[in-house]
């Protein structure tokens, strides 16, 4: 199973590339589990995801929690909280 | 209507156009957001901003703003939703953000559009990124818009 895997704002730089086809295992079955295995594919990896109250994840473009299974989504994302403004 | 781009983005005039396409609506409230030009530190201090980046992702921005504008038209009863969200660099004192609602009344019109930029807030993927002279920050999410969004919530 091929997966889009986005990265956005300073998790992108951490990651050192914002976009990236990859194909987890089949026991990565929620986000979780899937993070669990993104950090053992590099230190730069490791690095983005070292404390994930940081980390917010959007499957194929909607909000979802840690816990939820990734599914046959087609598209991941991660980023920081996000900062639309200061009014 | 939801438009996000990068060009500038002229208020008066799109709030001229909102204005004549929604003659019947007896209330317009507008909110207009724009680039501050210091940022607030830690202790209570500011420092200058030369310039603001916003970061987005694209296509779920739109699906998020799309939604926001659903959901308000769902709480109350509005004639029209415009949001225009701009992404990319900009300049202090730039427009960065505005939304207008139409309502028969004033109440449904400042309501939908107060809701609608608490939760554009927390729920819109934007990244803002400061630079001031050589630095430039990625901006931390505040505590209060979480607050603010919060309100929202339905008890039912």
């Amino acid at each position: 199973m091929s997966l889009t895997v986005l990265y956005f704002a300073w998790v992108k730089e951490k990651v050192g590339t914002g976009e990236e086809q990859l194909s987890p295992p089949d026991n990565a079955k929620t986000v979780s589990d899937f993070i669990d295995w993104l950090e053992t594919q590099s230190p730069a990896h490791a690095s983005a995801f070292s404390d994930r109250n940081q980390i917010r994840v959007a499957l194929d473009q909607l909000h979802v929690p840690f816990e939820t299974d990734i599914g046959d989504a087609k598209e991941i994302a991660f980023f920081p909280p996000v900062t639309g403004g200061a009014w | 209507m939801i438009k996000v781009q990068s060009e500038p983005l002229n208020a008066g005039e799109e709030i001229n156009t909102f204005l004549t396409s929604n003659p019947n609506s007896g209330g317009i409230a507008t909110f207009i957001g724009q680039v501050r030009d210091f940022q607030e530190q830690g202790s209570g201090e500011s420092a200058s901003v030369a310039a603001l980046e916003l970061e987005h992702y694209p296509g779920m921005t739109e699906k998020e703003l799309e939604r926001i504008s659903a959901e308000a038209q769902k709480r109350w009863t509005l004639d029209a939703v415009l949001v225009i969200h701009r992404h990319g660099r900009m300049s202090p004192g730039d427009t960065i953000v505005l939304v207008c609602t139409a309502s028969t009344h004033r109440g449904d019109a400042f309501s939908a559009c107060e809701f609608i930029m608490d939760w554009l807030k927390t729920q819109a993927p934007f990244w803002k990124r400061e630079h001031s002279g050589t630095d430039s920050t990625w901006v931390d999410a505040r505590e209060s818009d979480g607050t603010r969004a919060k309100r929202w919530e339905k008890v039912d």
